[in-house]
């Protein structure tokens, strides 16, 4: 790179607006863009010369003052490579292992745990007595719920403290994208293993994220596959795996293909009894060897439709669980995948509409890597059209209220989670809670209306003024440490203050205490985007 | 803060959209329309069962609604072919009878998707289908363009697509309605941090709703004192509703989820039962709280698509074609069923899977919209541009 390149990216660098002006008023002046021409920059990674504070704000779930200091001292590049290829067992703090340690999903592995609940509702519908009955329903009802915010709390633990920022963004990506409702069923009892799974995939294949997605049980059983048999078809998964999972709703398939893709999905199910007390069922000789059990999943031949199948414009040949995965290749490997995963990777990272040009490149890495998430994410992180979006992209309320904690705590644990769950139910973007299959919206005008701001406001005079009950212990005997959210802390005085809008330093100004000047610094336009 | 403060507030803004702030004077008397998005694909074969139609009865032998006189749980006649789910007997058959209340069955629109989310997102376009499409303007916003001094308003945790567009519309979440701990110093400090940003609109926006639902909704939550709606809480949230729009908004929209029933329906008891029960008692509810306002309100309820018309494998219904829309208030031309109909035997279905759409959405909300508000067509067209209005006398 040479100097007068540094320079023009500099250049290009400030004069983005972080927050636009109005929009469509005759006098307002234009809005300035953002907009970098490939050409001036040449063809080297545009990440060489990129804003590092902009940068860690847009990879990690918010930018803190280590995370700032450790890019600095590795560099960019090498801090990317490492958040794009990360070690599998990331060091979490100590107090941050050890609450995590602690949690029952660490310790219960999921079959175990469903067969057990199952047997016990099984043994609650015995009880005669209706109010006993009721009784240990409601009683078993809110162990579930535990075991949800179990989940949530090690999701946002893993969130604001692991060094493996980009793959828990990713993670998160990945959940809403393959999204369940933990209401539904005993859903709550398979998150913990499902994110996991979500997790090791993050950054990999996608044909291998797919196929762990098709087979586990938190995805069959919310789009009603587990029901799914021969002469009892339900189409639920088959249409959303084509329209929300892989191809996209305007790919051309048709309802005939919706129709066949159920066929296929047919017998690929979830069974809750205990292998070791109940015999597997009874089947034909010559197809005993296709049943498989494993943990909860289970292909089930007697419910598989036997028949040839035409999807997408190719013969399927009736054969059993070689069907799902030559189904798996169909669709990971189809362009209209590679083009609809890509917008919606560069939807999350760069703008509501991002340029088609770089969704081709993407979709092209893509196809060339077959799928490999990693690699077409690191298109996209250097590209001119990434760079030239940092710190004007709208927070949804997780980057939101994540953001505001790391910001405020940087590496100091918190022992509860709690607030921040009920904070995002607040803002409507509780974890695990999207009833839909389509996930959370990603888009600003979701997040940026009237109703969704004034919370915003107050969810940000909670975090900046005090702490909010986030260093209260939930134990039995419940203890709180003291802790006051660090917001004038060298992040703020190197990286965040220099970019201030004269309002918002004005703002600043006229805080009357401490407490207030954290709650405005949190309410700003600034602190909205990332 | 009160709204006058913030007035002068937002005239100190010289780049704020003066025209987008919503809190111009409504007119007095006026109409309210509120629209309610029953999101999930309802089966409004459940809703409003043909009880005239022996195909139904084949075609559902699990999961039908049975005949008037049938045993405890039959469907309630409204004539000789449809007949009401018997959980409506209550309410929604009430405002039947008081005439307050007239059904669309065969209704719709003309996207085949099948998407819950396509379908949806086109139906809150309310733009043609074909050709390239906004995203960022919704039927709503567009009527409330037309409007002079209509004071409209989202009760959703997000600004949906249909009041988006050119016009700031507000939303406001009633399920969580606590106090305000940000104060009318804090509010002015922030609003001043957004003068000159795109969110401007947004956030006195944010700030005048709030301080206005506060008001109304004061005594009601000191007697309630518990914020938190439980499960059933959608009663609570309709008379909120009912109580906002009566002292206040003139136009408003709702959504409720939970319809999409693949799997265990239920027939006369059950799921999809007990959802219709929350639906009714909560749409009465709102009737009840708007007081002699009643007579000048319209409610539509409209759904994306409706369910296949038989049942599926597992005792529920996928996503199907035609629908049935709901039309309520004192000002509705109700006790009876309205648009065009046809018999349902198994050579009229749509794909031979769904109810065919024989009342399409846009031509039929914009015969409500031009009767309701005296718009013209160049009004209607803006609307619903390239759609053919069809009065099918429901107001």
């Amino acid at each position: 790179m040479t100097e007068p390149l540094t320079r023009t990216v500099a250049r290009l660098l400030a004069s983005m607006a972080v927050i636009g002006v109005a929009p469509g008023c005759s006098s307002t002046p234009p809005v300035p863009q953002g907009k970098v021409e490939p050409r001036a920059l040449g063809p080297a990674s545009h990440l060489a010369v990129v804003d590092q504070y902009a940068l860690v704000d847009r990879i990690t779930w918010g930018a803190t003052s280590s995370s700032l200091q450790e890019i600095r001292s590795e560099g960019t590049q090498r801090w990317v490579e490492e958040q794009l290829h990360p070690p599998p067992d990331p060091p979490l703090p100590p107090a941050v292992a050890q609450q995590i340690a602690a949690l029952s999903i660490e310790t219960t592995l999921m079959p175990q745990r469903v067969i057990n609940v199952a047997q016990r509702n099984h043994d609650i519908d015995k009880i005669v007595d209706e109010e006993q009955r009721k009784s240990a329903r409601k009683d078993l009802g809110e162990e579930q719920n535990g075991i949800g915010r179990e989940v949530a709390t090690r999701m946002l633990l893993r969130a604001l403290y692991s060094p493996n920022q980009l793959q828990e963004q990713m993670t998160w990506f990945w959940f809403n994208h393959f999204n369940v409702f933990q209401y539904k069923n005993d859903e709550r009892l398979m998150l913990a293993d499902y994110e996991q799974t979500l997790r090791v995939h993050a950054l990999g294949r996608f044909r291998d994220l797919l196929g762990a997605v098709v087979r586990h049980p938190a995805m069959l059983v919310y789009l009603d596959n587990a029901q799914n048999a021969k002469d009892h078809i339900n189409e639920n998964y088959a249409r959303e795996l084509m329209e929300l999972h892989t191809l996209g709703v305007d790919a051309g398939y048709t309802q005939r293909d919706v129709q066949e893709l159920a066929r296929v999905l047919t017998g690929f199910g979830v069974d809750r009894r205990d292998p070791a007390t109940v015999a597997p069922p009874k089947f034909r000789p010559e197809l005993a060897a296709q049943y498989t059990r494993q943990g909860l999943y289970e292909f089930n031949p007697n419910r598989h439709d036997y028949g040839d199948k035409q999807l997408l414009g190719v013969t399927i040949r009736g054969s059993g669980p070689a069907e799902l995965n030559q189904v798996i290749d169909l669709l990971s490997r189809h362009p209209a995948t590679a083009r609809f995963i890509s917008r919606k990777l560069a939807i999350f990272f760069v703008s509501d509409d991002p340029p088609q040009p770089l969704i081709d490149r993407m979709a092209t890495r893509f196809a060339r890597t077959d799928g490999d998430i990693a690699a077409v994410l690191r298109t996209m992180f250097e590209s001119p059209e990434f760079v030239g979006s940092l710190h004007a992209r709208y927070k949804d309320p997780v980057h939101y209220v994540v953001s505001a904690v790391r910001a405020a705590y940087d590496d100091k644990p918190i022992l509860n989670a709690r607030p921040m769950i009920n904070w995002l139910n607040r803002m409507g973007e509780a974890p695990y809670n999207r009833q839909t299959p389509d996930g959370y919206p990603l888009n600003e005008a979701s997040w940026a209306g009237p109703g969704q701001l004034t919370t915003r406001f107050e969810i940000a005079k909670a975090i900046g003024s005090g702490s909010a009950g986030l260093f209260k212990s939930e134990e039995p005997t419940p203890t709180e440490r003291p802790a006051f959210p660090q917001l004038s802390n060298p992040l703020y005085f190197e990286a965040i203050r220099p970019k201030l809008a004269d309002a918002t330093r004005h703002a600043l100004d006229q805080a009357n205490s401490p407490q207030e000047w954290n709650m405005l610094l949190l309410s700003s336009p600034e602190f909205m985007v990332r | 803060m009160n709204r006058r403060q913030l007035l002068r507030l937002a005239a100190s803004l010289p780049l704020v959209c003066r025209s987008s702030l919503l809190w111009a004077a409504p007119q007095s008397g006026g109409t309210r329309f509120l629209l309610v998005f029953l999101r999930g694909g309802l089966d409004t074969q459940h809703l409003l069962v043909p009880i005239g139609s022996d195909f139904y009865y084949r075609a559902r032998p699990n999961i039908a609604i049975a005949r008037p006189g049938q045993g405890e749980h039959a469907a309630i006649a409204l004539d000789s072919y449809w007949g009401l789910h018997p959980v409506l007997e209550e309410n929604l058959y009430r405002l039947y009878q008081a005439k307050q209340l007239a059904l669309v069955p065969f209704a719709g629109t003309d996207d085949e998707s099948r998407s819950h989310f396509e379908t949806q997102d086109s139906i809150e376009m309310g733009q043609p289908l074909a050709g390239s499409r906004d995203f960022q303007s919704g039927f709503m916003n567009r009527l409330v363009q037309r409007l002079t001094g209509a004071e409209a308003i989202a009760f959703t945790d997000q600004v949906p697509l249909s009041m988006r567009g050119s016009r700031q519309i507000a939303n406001f979440a009633l399920r969580s309605v606590g106090k305000p701990a940000v104060d009318a110093r804090q509010s002015a400090l922030i609003a001043g941090m957004y003068a000159n940003t795109k969110l401007a609109a947004a956030v006195n926006d944010g700030f005048g709703v709030r301080e206005e639902v506060m008001k109304q909704l004061a005594t009601e939550m000191s007697d309630s004192s518990r914020g938190a709606l439980g499960p059933k809480g959608f009663e609570l949230e309709a008379r909120r509703i009912g109580h906002l729009m009566n002292e206040q908004f003139d136009i408003a929209f709702l959504d409720v989820g939970g319809w999409d029933t693949h799997v265990g329906q239920g027939a006369a008891t059950g799921y999809l039962t007990n959802r219709l029960e929350e639906l009714g008692k909560g749409l009465s509810a709102f009737a009840d709280e708007m007081g002699p306002r009643w007579n000048d309100t319209v409610v539509i309820v409209i759904s994306e698509f409706g369910r296949t018309f038989r049942e599926n494998g597992n005792r529920g219904t996928d996503h199907g074609h035609g629908t049935t829309y709901l039309a309520l208030g004192g000002a509705v031309r109700g006790g009876r069923l309205a648009g065009d109909q046809q018999a349902i035997e198994e050579s009229t279905l749509h794909q031979s899977r769904d109810l065919p759409v024989l009342n399409e959405y846009r031509s039929v909300l914009g015969g409500v919209f031009g009767r309701l508000y005296g718009l013209n067509e160049s009004d209607l067209a803006a609307i619903f541009p390239d759609a053919k209005s069809k009065d099918i006398g429901l107001v």
